[in-house]
């Protein structure tokens, strides 16, 4: 048990808020234990060439762990790419999920909007259940969410950056007035990002670099899972209002009064 | 007879007759099942007519698998 309410995408139910990229771990090894510890049911995979040299598939170690396969459109630049992408995943791994990409240079991985929609309408046309990555913008999250996406993943701040979550007015925007699921994609830099995007309302969070980059990515992958946790108990718990000046949590009421001259 | 095409960016003479399942069987590594998806002049070929879909001279192939990744 993990105190939180299970996460609808689609129909599927999944146990864990916690949704795990795949890319950066230095071998399939560290993947599998980071995995474990993450307690995450869904996993992100790319496509890329055929490599006669590589050693051992990822699909091996995700189906050892027995968690689902999310295939990305990672790389591509136009909508045109990004639907032949999710065609050939659709064929790869007998899943019409797509975590739908489509950026606008490389060096900010920032998605195109342009493209990005005009991708998804057709993967949907095309019987596809379509997960975006996009910006933090509620109206394009909107737009997305009205072609009929089955989820949004707006970013907290570029891909890989660490920057955690540059906008949260944004985020809570994007979160309040979707009705489909959050993630929150991209921009996870350490355990309180994450509890932080559950807080604003986000109903899960997608986390690759964090936990594959650290110095220890199983201890990492634990903590962002517990922080996914802590930040739906919170969440459900209700935060108090902030305020300005200090309101004492000790009563007055009762004080002894130590200064006899003024009684 | 053979045919020239292109597999994942490399020239590869074949005979003629070759098809798109018989690359796939040439391929090391290649997965016996799942995880592995074709296209052929940008299309996708779903795998069922794989075995069914000659490669004529200049065709271009791509192969592709899953990798690590976002």
């Amino acid at each position: 048990m993990n105190g939180q309410a299970p996460l609808t995408i689609a129909g599927r139910e999944l146990s864990s808020r916690l949704i795990l990229g795949t890319g950066g771990f230095t071998n399939h090894e560290v993947l599998a234990s980071a995995l474990e510890a993450s307690g995450a049911e869904l996993c992100t995979v790319a496509l890329r060439r055929l490599d006669p040299a590589a050693r051992g598939s990822i699909l091996e170690v995700l189906d050892a762990a027995g968690v689902e396969v999310l295939p990305n459109t990672a790389g591509c630049y136009t909508a045109r790419d990004a639907i032949i992408t999710a065609q050939l995943a659709r064929e790869a791994f007998e899943t019409d999920w797509i975590k739908l990409e489509v950026i606008g240079d490389d060096r900010t991985l920032l998605p195109d909007a342009v493209e990005l929609v005009a991708a998804a309408e057709a993967l949907v046309d095309d019987g596809f259940t379509v997960l975006p990555y996009t910006t933090d913008d509620p109206i394009l999250a909107r737009r997305l969410e009205d072609v009929g996406c089955a989820a949004v993943m707006p970013l907290g701040s570029p891909i890989g950056s660490g920057m955690g979550i540059r906008n949260p007015y944004n985020i809570s925007i994007v979160a309040e007035r979707a009705k489909v699921p959050v993630i929150l994609d991209a921009g996870v830099g350490t355990a309180s990002d994450a509890a932080l995007a559950i807080e604003l309302g986000c109903d899960a969070v997608l986390c690759a670099s964090a936990i594959s980059r650290a110095h220890d990515p199983t201890a990492m992958a634990r903590s962002i899972r517990l922080a996914v946790e802590a930040g739906w108990l919170a969440r459900g718990a209700g935060r108090i209002p902030r305020r300005h000046y200090a309101e004492a949590s000790t009563p007055d009421e009762g004080l002894p009064v130590f200064d006899t001259a003024s009684q | 007879m053979s045919v020239a095409v292109t597999v994942n960016g490399e020239q590869r003479e074949l005979p003629a007759g070759a098809t798109v399942a018989s690359v796939i069987a040439s391929l090391h590594n290649a997965p016996d099942g799942r995880g592995v998806a074709v296209a052929v002049e940008g299309e996708v070929v779903p795998r069922a007519q794989w075995p069914s879909t000659e490669l004529r001279d200049g065709t271009t192939i791509e192969v592709v698998v899953a990798v690590q990744g976002g």
